[in-house]
C-alpha cells in the first residue's frame, strides 16, 4: 500500500509558491529569534524549535481550505505561522504575556487559534492522535465535509493511543489525515532504537485499512501533493491516510539539548538539503522570483519578527485574577478557603 | 409521579437530551448493539441508530480522546466507561486534555462532555473492578464530578451534567441502578453543585454522597428512635462542592461525620472536613469524624469486601464519638 513520492511536479501556482516560501522563511526567522530570546531567559519552560522541518507544516497546511481543522504536538510554532496566525501573539505566548495566542497560559508547547481551526499544540506525547480522530468524528457526524490534519513526530508512533485512534478511523471511514514527520529522532533516541520496523507506513497504513505514503519532507512540493492525495480522498468519504514525511530538524529536541547523539557530519549532510534552499533554487530556476526579491522578502521577514518581538515585550503580562479564568465556562469555584 | 428504576432514570435522561439536541451522542463499550453492559443504554440504539449510539472497540484511551477532539468543535459527547475502573486507562485523556483544555487555550476551547458509568465495591469484582475514584477526579481543576445517589437525582444531575459546557465525571453506583424511586417527567433538573438535605435535623450534621446514603439514613433512622437528630445531606456534587449548604447545617449542630465509599487517605471527606476547619473551626463541639473504606485493596472474598463498606453500624459509632455519647 505504502508509495514512495520521487519526481517533484509543479502543483502550484507562482502566486502560492511565493506565499510557500515567505512562511518557510517566516518559520525560520521566528525560531531563530525564539532561540535568542531563550538565551537570554525572556522565555521558560521547554522551547522545541522547527528548524529544517518547515516544508512539513508549510506543503501540507498549503492544501487546506480555510474551514478545515489541524493539530500538532508540542513543536508548534512552524504549524501555527504556515496557518496564518500572526507572529505577534505567537510571540507573545512564548514570552507568557497576555495578548499572547493562549492568553500566557499555554506557552511554547500549546498554541492555539479557533478561529484558524488550529486546534492546538499538545505536550503529551501522542496524547492529541485521539482528539484528531475526534475532529474528523465530528466532521463525519455533522455531515460535512472537512478534514482533520494531524501531525505527530516518529516518537509518538509508539503510544497506544496511536493505534487506538488509527484503528477507529480506518474502521469508521473518518476524514483524518495522520502526518508523521519523521526527523529519525525521538528526543535523543534514533529511529532504529525505538522502532521495530524502519519504514513507518507499514505501521500507520496497512493495519488500519488506510493508504500511506512516505515523501521527501525536504521538497515542500511532494508535501503538498501527497497531502492533496489524502485531502481529496477524505472529503470523498473514503477515509483516512497516513503520510510518513521524512525530514530532519537542525537543532535539539529542546533548547536545553546537547545533542550528543549526532555528529556534525550528520548536520552538514542533513542541511545541504535544507527545504528552504532547495524551494529557493527551484523558484529561481522557474523565473518565479529573483535575488532582489528574495532579499526584499528576507528584510520584510527580518522587519516582521522584530515588529513581534517589540509586540511581545510591550504586552502586558496577565494579572494575578487570570489565574482563576477560563478554568470552567461555568461560574469557577476555587476549591479552597483563602 | 412516575416510579423509575435508578438506571431508567438515566437512560430517560440520555434519550431526552439526545431527543432535544442533534448534537449529543452516546459513545462507548457495548452500549449499541448489546444496549450496555448494565442495561443503562436499552433501546437507544434501536431509536437513535449507529449514528449517535455508538460501540468502540476495547481502547478507553482513544474513544475518550475521540470525545474530548469531538467536543472541541461543538459536539457533546456522553462517554460510557463499563465502570469507572476502566477511567484509569484513559486517564491522560481525562485529566490532561479535557480538564486543562480551556484553561490553556486561553479560554478558546470548552470541552462540553460527560464520562459517566459504574463504579464501587458491588460485589465480589475485587481490586482492579471495584475502584472509587472521585477523589481523584475531584482534586483536578476544570472538571465537575457529580454522584447521584437517587433515581431522581440520577436523571436531573445527568439531564444538567449533558448541558453543562464543561467537562463533567459522572459517577454512578453499581448497586444503585435496581434502587426505585420517584422521578419527575419531562424537563426535570438538577442543578450542578446543589447538595440536598435530605433529612432534617439539629444534633449532628451527616455528609455523604452515593450508596453511602442509605446506609448513613438507617443510622440516622436508628439514633432517632434513641432521641439523636441527625442532619443528612446527600452532596451530589462534590466538584464544586455546595459550602454554603454544610456550612449552614454544621453551624446549627456543631458536630459533623463524613461518610465515604472511597479510601481515607487524601480521600473526598479528608477534603471537605478540611474545608469546614478552615471556615468554622470554633463552631465545632467536636472533632468532625470520618467512615470510609478501609485502607486496603478490595478482596475478592464477599465478607472481607463487606467489612470494607462503612456499615450503619460503624456510622453510628463515629456518630455517638462527636456526641461524646456512650452507646
Amino acid at each position: 500500500m505504502s508509495q514512495v513520492q520521487t519526481a517533484p511536479r509543479t502543483i502550484v501556482d507562482r502566486h502560492k509558491a511565493v506565499i510557500w516560501l515567505r512562511q518557510m522563511h517566516l518559520i525560520r526567522r521566528f525560531e531563530e529569534r525564539a532561540a535568542f530570546l531563550y538565551q537570554n531567559q525572556k522565555i521558560g519552560g521547554f522551547c522545541h524549535l522547527y528548524n529544517g522541518q518547515e516544508a512539513c507544516a508549510v506543503g501540507s497546511i498549503g492544501m487546506l481550505r480555510d474551514d478545515d481543522y489541524l493539530i500538532t504536538a508540542y513543536r508548534d510554532h512552524g504549524h501555527a505561522l504556515a496557518r496564518g496566525m500572526d507572529p505577534k501573539p505567537a510571540m507573545a505566548e512564548l514570552l507568557g504575556k497576555s495578548t499572547g495566542c493562549s492568553g500566557g497560559k499555554g506557552g511554547s508547547m500549546h498554541f492555539f487559534q479557533a478561529e484558524k481551526g488550529f486546534l492546538g499544540g499538545h505536550a503529551i506525547v501522542g496524547s492529541h492522535i485521539p482528539l484528531a480522530t475526534g475532529v474528523a468524528f465530528a466532521n463525519k457526524y455533522k455531515g460535512g465535509d472537512q478534514v482533520c490534519l494531524c501531525y505527530f513526530g516518529d516518537g509518538a508512533i509508539n503510544q497506544g493511543s496511536f493505534h487506538e485512534a488509527l484503528n477507529m478511523a480506518g474502521m469508521w471511514k473518518l476524514p483524518a489525515i495522520y502526518y508523521v514527520e519523521n526527523n529519525m529522532i525521538s528526543m535523543g533516541t534514533q529511529l532504529e532504537r525505538s522502532s521495530a520496523v524502519l519504514d513507518l507506513t507499514v505501521r500507520g497504513g496497512e493495519p488500519y485499512h488506510m493508504p500511506a505514503y512516505r515523501v521527501d519532507a525536504n521538497d515542500v512540493e511532494q508535501v503538498a501533493e501527497v497531502t492533496q492525495r489524502a485531502i481529496t480522498r477524505a472529503r470523498a468519504g473514503e477515509g483516512p491516510t497516513f503520510i510518513e514525511a521524512i525530514t530532519y530538524r537542525f537543532r535539539g529536541h529542546s533548547m536545553s539539548d546537547p545533542q550528543k547523539y549526532r555528529t556534525k557530519e550528520d548536520m552538514d549532510k542533513a542541511k545541504l538539503r535544507d527545504p528552504i534552499t532547495l524551494w529557493e533554487n527551484r523558484l529561481l530556476q522557474r523565473g518565479w522570483i529573483d535575488e532582489s526579491s528574495l532579499e526584499q522578502m528576507r528584510e520584510e521577514i527580518r522587519d516582521q519578527v522584530e515588529a513581534a518581538i517589540e509586540f511581545a515585550e510591550n504586552s502586558p503580562e496577565p494579572g494575578p485574577e487570570d489565574l482563576y479564568t477560563n478554568i470552567t465556562v461555568a461560574p469557577y469555584s476555587p476549591q479552597e478557603s483563602d | 409521579m412516575p416510579i423509575l428504576a435508578y438506571r431508567d432514570a438515566l437512560n430517560q435522561a440520555m434519550a431526552e437530551e439526545m431527543e432535544r439536541d442533534d448534537n449529543v451522542y452516546l459513545m462507548g463499550e457495548e452500549v449499541a448493539e448489546y444496549n450496555g453492559a448494565y442495561k443503562v443504554s436499552q433501546g437507544l440504539w434501536d431509536r437513535f441508530g449507529s449514528r449517535r449510539v455508538i460501540d468502540t472497540p476495547i481502547s478507553e484511551g482513544g474513544f475518550s480522546g475521540i470525545g474530548i477532539g469531538s467536543a472541541m468543535v461543538g459536539l457533546r459527547p456522553i462517554i460510557e466507561f463499563m465502570t469507572f475502573s476502566f477511567s484509569l486507562v484513559a486517564i491522560d485523556q481525562i485529566l490532561n486534555n479535557a480538564a486543562n483544555m480551556r484553561y490553556m487555550s486561553g479560554g478558546q476551547f470548552s470541552i462540553p462532555i460527560v464520562f459517566r458509568g459504574s463504579s464501587g465495591m458491588a460485589g465480589c469484582l475485587a481490586a482492579t473492578h471495584s475502584h472509587r475514584l472521585e477523589a481523584i477526579y475531584s482534586h483536578f481543576p476544570g472538571l465537575t464530578v457529580v454522584m447521584p445517589a437517587t433515581a431522581a437525582d440520577a436523571k436531573g444531575l445527568l439531564k444538567s451534567a449533558i448541558r453543562s459546557d464543561d467537562p463533567v465525571i459522572f459517577i454512578e453506583h453499581e448497586n444503585l441502578y435496581g434502587e426505585k424511586g420517584e422521578v419527575p417527567e419531562g424537563d426535570h433538573l438538577v442543578p450542578i453543585g446543589k447538595a440536598n438535605v435530605v433529612r432534617e435535623g439539629s444534633d449532628v450534621t451527616l455528609l455523604t454522597y452515593s450508596r453511602s446514603i442509605l446506609n448513613t439514613l438507617a443510622a440516622a433512622e436508628q439514633l432517632a428512635a434513641e432521641g439523636v437528630s441527625a442532619e443528612v445531606i446527600d452532596l451530589r456534587t462534590l466538584r464544586p462542592l455546595d459550602m454554603d449548604t454544610i456550612l449552614k447545617s454544621v453551624l446549627k449542630t456543631h458536630r459533623c461525620v463524613i461518610i465515604e465509599e472511597n479510601w481515607p487517605y487524601c480521600g473526598i471527606g479528608a477534603g471537605v472536613a478540611d474545608r469546614i476547619y478552615q471556615e468554622i473551626f470554633d463552631e465545632l463541639d467536636a472533632p468532625i469524624r470520618r467512615v470510609t473504606a478501609k485502607d486496603a485493596p478490595i478482596p475478592y472474598n464477599r465478607k472481607l469486601e463487606l467489612s470494607m463498606l462503612p456499615t450503619v453500624e460503624r456510622i453510628v459509632a463515629k456518630i455517638n464519638d462527636v456526641l461524646y455519647r456512650k452507646a
